[in-house]
């Protein structure tokens, strides 16, 4: 059976949900062994892994940025920001049995040290059926302003 | 503009008042003594590798066009027309064959000069084209460093490199027998002034505290390897502001003790290079990913900070926008380049694990500054135990501010018009 868009934005919705919620371990679990989590640079950049990025997680690398953020060593991530997201404008791009790929727009409000940020972004999941149910493969976080001078991000987008 | 204020009265060898993070009228006179009369770094050859290739900067607060003409000559020049002064171009980076103002279509080439103006008969034969290029600043390199000035009286670039020159030499050893090549970089800006920053790349006393979370994050041959700061290593003044932090003594030379052992996580990559490349070719190749030892600070805006470039940018007095711009071997193995990338990102950014400590750290310096008056920022560690280096200039330990104090010195003679001692 194909991959319905509610099937799908329901895994997405948990998942912003736990990461508003710092719930890192369970958002960990969220994703196949394989799966990169990507925050690029260039808009139109597809090799992510011939480029820099501002991230890019396996899974080694996904457990030590939870690690970081809950581990209270880090003084721009004790405590981690505050983060409210909502997603909308969910499109399913390409749809199979066992993997799909959902693009959707996320605005994301940041509160830390008093200093209240927005980021929009532009996210697009691969998602894949596992034995354990559908789980993210793949997730691109495209910020609309990932050319322009940043701030600490100090959580998960 | 009320009188400029005294530096003198704010800065003394070994402690700096507050206020040098927060005076306006003190940051104007920094914009225009130190970013107007410094040779201030703005590319790095592979930026624009071929004829035509421009990128977008600034010296200063002045937005720059850096552009290679079809001779190769590179030219850095301000981004306005000399009609009613739009910048004439907006793309960061690109290849072209003329800059045409947006506004009234000015044409310009790749070395300024004012090729076409429209409907040039209203100007009654007056315009004369020659003498409106766009404005050309003084150009000079080293290493492939592009640095450029509008003053044109000050000593040349070899010169005011000086003793920073073999340290450079040393940096570029990171291409691995290619050329180095930028590949990208992480742009963040932070709440704060930008000597907070300038002297923080040549400050080795944070490392293992602001960056705990880091030193979590690796292994524990790289964790001895980053236990520097009661190690052998020591900070050097360069003069003219310029300094260098040993911080890894061993990996000062990357081309030198190529017979030793390969550290752990490199050794998944050696293993994948040796299929292509000799037993010799893989540990050079090896070593120039992990970077140098040292960080170069080149007073006031770049440094060769181990494996990248930072070049800061003041934006206002208290607002400061830093780039770490990450480099490879222009050349070389796509895997090698490819694990530069990933430690890179795993430090470095706004999503770093180094990076937004440092931030928050640099932030915090800025805020506690306001608090009070009259009460000094120390810049004395390891003033007591310092040494004359090759130079006669001071050397102290790895953790000396020895790198801040010459800076400060630089900054003060600059801003005074007197000689740094």
């Amino acid at each position: 059976m194909t991959i319905a868009l509610d099937e799908a934005m329901a895994l997405i919705t948990l998942e912003a949900d736990l990461l508003d919620h710092g719930a890192y371990h369970e958002w960990l679990a969220l994703y196949t062994p394989e799966a990169k989590y990507i925050v690029p640079i260039d808009p139109d950049q597809e090799d992510f892994e011939a480029t820099l990025n501002y991230a890019y997680d396996d899974a080694a690398m996904r457990r030590k940025r939870v690690a970081r953020l809950l581990g209270g060593r880090s003084i721009s991530a004790a405590p981690p920001a505050r983060t409210i997201r909502l997603l909308g404008r969910a499109r399913m791009l390409e749809c199979g049995a066992a993997s799909c790929t959902v693009r959707c727009a996320q605005l994301l409000k940041e509160l830390r040290q008093h200093r209240v940020r927005d980021y929009a972004a532009n996210l697009t999941y691969r998602l894949a059926r596992t034995s354990d149910g559908l789980r993210i493969d793949r997730k691109v976080i495209r910020l609309l302003d990932a050319t322009e001078a940043l701030t600490a991000v100090s959580y998960i987008l | 503009m009320t009188n400029p204020p005294d530096p003198r009265t704010v800065l003394a060898p070994d402690r700096a008042d507050g206020s040098i993070y927060s005076d306006p009228a003190l940051f104007a006179l920094e914009m225009d003594r130190i970013f107007m009369h410094h040779w201030i770094w703005v590319a790095h050859d592979s930026d624009i590798p071929e004829p035509g290739d421009f990128i977008t900067t600034f010296v200063g607060a002045h937005p720059v066009i850096v552009s290679r003409d079809r001779k190769g000559t590179v030219h850095v020049m301000l981004n306005r027309c000399r009609h009613r002064a739009a910048t004439v171009c907006e793309k960061a980076k690109g290849s072209t064959a003329s800059f045409v103002c947006p506004y009234h279509g000015w044409a310009y080439g790749l070395d300024g000069a004012l090729r076409g103006v429209p409907h040039v008969d209203g100007y009654d034969g007056q315009l004369d084209k020659a003498s409106l290029p766009l404005v050309n600043l003084r150009v000079a390199d080293y290493q492939g460093l592009i640095f450029a000035t509008f003053d044109h009286a000050i000593p040349d670039l070899d010169n005011w490199l000086g003793a920073a020159k073999p340290w450079i030499d040393l940096f570029m050893k990171q291409g691995a027998g290619w050329p180095v090549k930028t590949m990208g970089e992480h742009k963040f800006t932070f709440p704060g002034n930008w000597k907070i920053q300038l002297e923080n790349t040549t400050d080795a006393y944070h490392f293992p505290i602001v960056h705990k979370s880091f030193l979590d994050s690796v292994d524990h041959e790289t964790q001895d390897t980053f236990n520097f700061v009661e190690g052998d290593g020591f900070v050097e003044d360069l003069g003219h502001g310029h300094s260098v932090m040993v911080m890894i003594p061993e990996l000062v030379d990357l081309e030198a003790d190529l017979d030793a052992p390969i550290p752990e996580r490199f050794r998944e990559l050696a293993a994948a290079l040796s299929h292509d490349h000799p037993p010799g070719q893989v540990r050079r190749i090896v070593r120039a990913v992990g970077g140098t030892g040292f960080n170069l600070n080149l007073f006031p805006n770049l440094a060769c900070s181990m494996a990248f470039f930072r070049v800061l940018r003041p934006l206002d007095v208290t607002q400061t926008e830093i780039r770490h711009i990450a480099i490879g071997m222009d050349g070389g193995p796509d895997i090698a380049n490819q694990m530069r990338l990933r430690l890179h990102e795993h430090f470095q950014g706004p999503m770093g694990f180094g990076t937004p400590d440092d931030s928050e750290a640099w932030d915090r310096v800025q805020r506690g500054s306001h608090a009070g008056r009259g009460i000094p920022v120390l810049l004395n560690r390891g003033l007591g135990g310092e040494t004359q280096g090759p130079d006669g200039h001071p050397r102290g330990d790895v953790s000396a501010e020895t790198g801040m104090r010459a800076a400060y010195r630089q900054w003060l003679a600059t801003l005074t018009g007197e000689d740094a001692a």
